[in-house]
């Protein structure tokens, strides 16, 4: 079969998306000085990414598939990780 | 004024709704709280359900016309995976199918099934709704918070059957965070394949089904495993890496997934399929050392929430449903005599205790820290090479002698584990973490 891209593949899933983020950088300049920018890649939906320009770790939080990996996974313990709103975020159509 | 009920259940997947369903049958007044749009809207597993503890609670639960069986597993698969190779072992029985021992299925289609059966036996749903808080009065907990205008709801026991990222859990401050080795992550997708095609390939007949779990080099050099089973007209696909090695190998899980669907032994099973759904989700697997405080005055905490799931097994929903039942029939003891104290619900952390649950994670419980302290370079990619090669080279006839192969075979295997020394000693400790 196919290759699949991450766009192509969050394309299988249903979101409901809130107009506020669930997620937070606590402290951009936490962010700044780790060296490892780890949430740049074990983030299962591309939901970070460091802008170079700007210094500061973008989040695109409609791509959260709210799987709780950045919850424990970033070294600095800087993300602030709650649900979305009730009803909101994911709904699976299979799981 | 404030309502009151005899019991809160947070979470309306396997643990929760087995305890709500309990105690509803009992006549508790019991609210069943989900975040989800509905139960299973936010949940993924591999895809295997187990009859024994869910026939517990619905006897003859297979014979119902809607039940959302995907396939009877008839044969199970273990796969130690070279880069193009694998060795397998397999055992497959027509006795698995009767009684049915376990199969196949969705959580979405699943979950809605369970959650309304406990609805059915006059459990109150509240969906759409998450609770955010515990109520406290002083030591006690007293109901949940939720974020919904008046959302405070007041009960005598809060079940907390949040799953593994446990918000609930940590707010109680009865456990730490998890570390990022006690948890893998696992990715999946479900692919569409015919039915015929199925049956073809995996040499199937009617709804039986198959399981394959592999490790070795799928997982390019971290502790992980990797599944494939077979549902009525799709394959679910997926591998679980630990947490910790995935964060520091900056490789992007699906990008592991992918390479996964290039190996030939799986490329040519989902051949022609298309993906219908990815989908992401935690996997506690910190075992016996890892499960938390499990009540306390006005609190039980259940399934995942509390790390029961026995991942040597790939057992979870089934642990989940045993001590969601469990937790709901001490409350319905709590409740005879009017005492929600610690003491009282003590009794739920005999029962696990006295249980296959806690007996089976007790055996495996030098396990995570086997596989905390192992190279995963060593266990997941050099020894399942060597294995495989040494197997290639027994199976090769090209005049070389037998005794001159097995020579060069333990060579190899020692090689991979850096000598003979290390060799007895990841054996001793393998053996160890698998026996107790
Ligand atoms: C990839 C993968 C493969 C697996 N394979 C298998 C397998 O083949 N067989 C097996 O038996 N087990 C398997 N497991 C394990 C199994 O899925 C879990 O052990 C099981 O689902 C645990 O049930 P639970 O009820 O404790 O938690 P969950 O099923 O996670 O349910 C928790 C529920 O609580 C809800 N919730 C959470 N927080 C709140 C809140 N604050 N307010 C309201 N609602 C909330 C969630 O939306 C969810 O519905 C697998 C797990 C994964 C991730
Ligand atoms: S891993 Fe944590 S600290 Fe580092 S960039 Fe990402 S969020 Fe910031
Ligand atoms: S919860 Fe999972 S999907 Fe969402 S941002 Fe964190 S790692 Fe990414």
């Amino acid at each position: 079969m196919s290759q699949t891209t991450i766009t192509d593949k969050l394309y299988t899933i249903r979101f409901k998306c809130d107009t506020i983020s669930h997620l937070t950088i606590k402290e951009q300049d936490v962010c700044q000085s780790c060296q490892g920018k780890n949430c740049n890649y074990f983030c299962p939906a591309d939901v970070y990414e460091w802008d170079p320009k700007q210094k500061i770790t973008m989040i695109a939080f409609e791509n959260c598939i709210e799987c709780g990996t950045c919850r424990i996974a970033c070294p600095a313990n800087n993300i602030k990780w709650v649900y979305p709103t009730g009803g909101y975020g994911i709904s699976y159509k299979m799981g | 004024m404030k309502e009151k009920f005899d019991a809160v259940v947070v979470g309306a997947g396997p643990g929760g709704t087995a305890a709500a369903l309990t105690m509803a049958r009992a006549g508790l007044k019991v609210v069943l709280l989900e975040r989800g749009e509905f139960p299973g809207a936010k949940n993924v597993f591999g895809g295997v359900l187990y009859r024994k503890q869910l026939e517990d609670l619905i006897p003859e639960f297979w014979k119902e016309r809607n039940f959302p069986l995907e396939r009877n597993i008839i044969e199970q698969r273990i796969w130690l995976m070279g880069k193009e190779s694998f060795i397998g072992f397999s055992h497959r029985n027509e006795a698995f199918k009767d009684p049915i021992n376990c199969f196949t299925g969705l959580r979405v289609k699943f979950d809605q099934w369970f959650a309304n059966k406990a609805v059915e036996a006059g459990a109150i749903p509240v969906y759409q709704t998450v609770a955010v808080d515990l109520l406290r009065e002083g030591d006690r907990v007293v109901g949940v918070k939720v974020d919904r205008p008046d959302g405070d709801l007041y009960a005598d026991v809060v079940v907390i059957a949040d799953g593994v990222n446990s918000l609930l859990g940590k707010a109680l401050g009865v456990r730490r965070e998890w570390s990022s080795d006690e948890i893998s992550l696992a990715v999946k997708e479900v692919i569409a394949l015919p039915k015929q095609k199925i049956e073809d390939r995996f040499n199937l007949e009617g709804n039986e089904g198959v399981t394959i779990e592999f490790m070795g080099e799928t997982s390019l050099g971290m502790a992980g495993m990797g599944f494939l089973y077979t549902n009525k007209e799709s394959i679910s696909l997926g591998i679980g890496i630990m947490v910790n090695h995935l964060s520091e190998n900056k490789i992007k899980p699906y990008t592991i997934l992918e390479e996964v669907k290039k190996h030939p032994m799986i490329r040519k099973l989902i051949q022609g399929g298309e993906t219908l759904e990815y989908s992401a989700h935690l996997i506690p697997e910190g075992g016996y050392y890892s499960v938390p405080k499990l009540s306390g005055d006005g609190w039980c905490v259940v399934g995942d929430a509390a790390q029961l799931v026995n991942f040597v097994h790939r057992e979870g929903t089934n642990l989940a449903m045993a001590s969601g039942q469990m937790a709901g029939e001490a409350i319905i003891e709590a409740k005879k005599v009017g005492d929600f104290s610690a003491e009282s619900l003590q009794a739920y952390d005999q029962k696990l205790k006295n249980s296959f649950i806690m007996k089976d994670l007790k055996k495996y419980r030098h396990m995570h820290q086997f596989l905390k302290e192992a190279d995963p370079e060593v266990l997941f990619h050099r020894l399942p090479q060597a294995a495989n090669q040494a197997a290639f080279n027994m199976f090769s006839i090209d005049g070389i002698t037998k005794v001159e192969k097995q020579k060069y075979a333990m060579d190899q295997i020692k090689e991979a584990t850096g000598g003979t020394l290390n060799l007895i000693k990841l054996g001793w400790k393998g053996w160890r973490a698998m026996n107790g």
